[in-house]
């Protein structure tokens, strides 16, 4: 069984997306997202460490049994996030301050757990690979996008923060819309839940627009020509 | 025997988990090792920022990091007091306190010079909600520089909304709350224990007395 990279990618990003479609890891999707720059940090974070654990399942895949698959893979997730957990905090250390709170949560995210599970403990080391950098980068565009939906009605503001997490080449990012601050509510949880809600229905209606302009599409094409 | 059969043997999934436990352990014992010194310079290196931060500049010209002291000032646990010098005069001394916040405990670095006004106070730790309660920290607004200058005696230790003399920020009340009664408290520790702070007192350091309590 064999899935086309093209295929794999496009799953990821947005037919099969984690928070989207799959509707996984929504606890830190939502928990996280106050700021665009929190929300790319941590989908970043998350790819890193979804790509690494996609590789390595799918290297051992052939060794474990079934029976046990879950604590191995389990063992396998959480000792990689202690490790970038402590990486980050002696060799990158300024934005291990940034990211810190969210690296430990990393292990709880199901969508991880759930790669490993349905895709690399079934696939080869290529295709795990493409599955999970394409599946956290979906997930790091979800992210990204909640975080700046909120930060932008709550706070008034776009990426935040950003030279913080990027380096100070990234200061341009920061934009400042307006000084009224704005809806304290999209900060705090149930603006997550409000934000989240209506891009799952937003996208529910572009992809049942999108299917309907294929279909008459192909009605057309099928269709008699007419003298 | 092939490899199928002995993935089918009883024996291999202990086995298996067992291997696979051990590896995992091997390789988080050999990753703390090789990080342990990194973590723990970076750790001294932010410990001495904030140091310094809290300070004004050309307060002290001692090493502050390796100045310091363990206080008994009748808490579960003594205090770290770290003292700021000129030329071996004792201006003043930086020490933790910590406070219950929205989230969690908020942890504050403060620095009282010898008549008990602060110089400075930052936050070292807190899990205040993002956006919201983490205005306390500095690189997020500049809230946390108003305690400069203040004495116990000289401001209403308190937020506006309670008749003090600090302001509260949009939609978060606890926080501020919670870091103006810490940095009360703190300053509160500073006016009973004062001599032993500043190092000046008779009192023995801790370290010893537990010896000599035998």
């Amino acid at each position: 069984m064999s899935t086309p990279f093209r295929t794999l990618v496009k799953d990821g990003l947005w037919n099969n997306n984690v928070v989207f479609a799959q509707m996984l890891a929504l606890c830190p999707s939502m928990a996280v997202t106050t700021s665009g720059t929190n929300g790319l940090g941590m989908g970043l974070a998350t790819t890193a460490v979804l790509v690494v654990s996609n590789v390595l399942v799918a290297l051992i895949r052939g060794v474990v049994s079934q029976e046990v698959r879950i604590p191995v893979f389990i063992v396998l997730i959480a000792s990689l996030v202690t490790i970038v957990d402590m990486a980050l905090n002696a060799w990158l250390h300024d934005l291990y301050k940034v990211l810190g709170l969210f690296i430990a949560l990393i292990v709880v995210n199901c969508a991880i757990l759930g790669r490993a599970e349905a895709f690399a403990s079934k696939n080869g080391v290529w295709p795990s690979l493409v599955d999970g950098l394409a599946m956290g980068i979906g997930f790091t565009f979800a992210l990204t996008v909640i975080g700046l939906i909120r930060e932008c009605l709550g706070s008034g503001t776009l990426f935040a923060q950003a030279s913080q997490l990027l380096g100070a080449n990234f200061a341009f990012l920061e934009i400042r819309l307006h000084d009224h601050g704005g809806a304290l509510l999209m900060i705090l949880p149930p603006g997550a839940f409000a934000v989240l809600g209506f891009l799952l229905a937003g996208k529910r209606l572009l992809d049942a627009r999108l299917e309907a302009r294929r279909k008459t599409a192909a009605a057309i094409d099928t269709a008699p020509v007419e003298a | 025997m092939d490899f199928g059969t002995l993935k089918a043997h009883p024996l291999y999934q202990p086995v298996l988990l067992g291997a696979m436990a051990l590896l995992a352990s091997a390789s988080l014992a050999w990753a703390a090792n090789a990080t342990r010194d990194a973590i723990h310079e970076a750790e001294n290196r932010d410990l001495r920022d904030s140091l310094t931060q809290v300070l004004p500049e050309g307060f002290a010209n001692n090493d502050l990091l390796a100045d310091n002291a363990l206080i008994d000032v009748g808490a579960a646990t003594p205090l770290q007091v770290y003292r700021a010098r000129q030329d071996g005069a004792t201006r003043g001394a930086v020490f933790k306190v910590a406070g219950k916040g929205y989230g969690g405990e908020i942890i504050l670095l403060m620095a009282i010079d010898r008549a008990g006004r602060i110089l400075g106070v930052r936050v070292l730790k807190h899990t205040e909600t993002p956006g919201l309660g983490d205005k306390i920290e500095t690189a997020k607004s500049g809230w946390i520089e108003r305690f400069a200058g203040k004495a116990l005696e000289t401001a209403h230790w308190a937020v506006q909304k309670d008749g003090g003399d600090f302001d509260q920020f949009a939609g978060a009340t606890i926080t501020p709350r919670a870091v103006v009664k810490t940095v009360k408290d703190g300053l509160e520790t500073f006016a009973r224990h004062q001599a032993a702070i500043l190092g000046e007192a008779a009192e023995t350091p801790i370290a010893l007395k537990v010896e000599g309590a035998k």
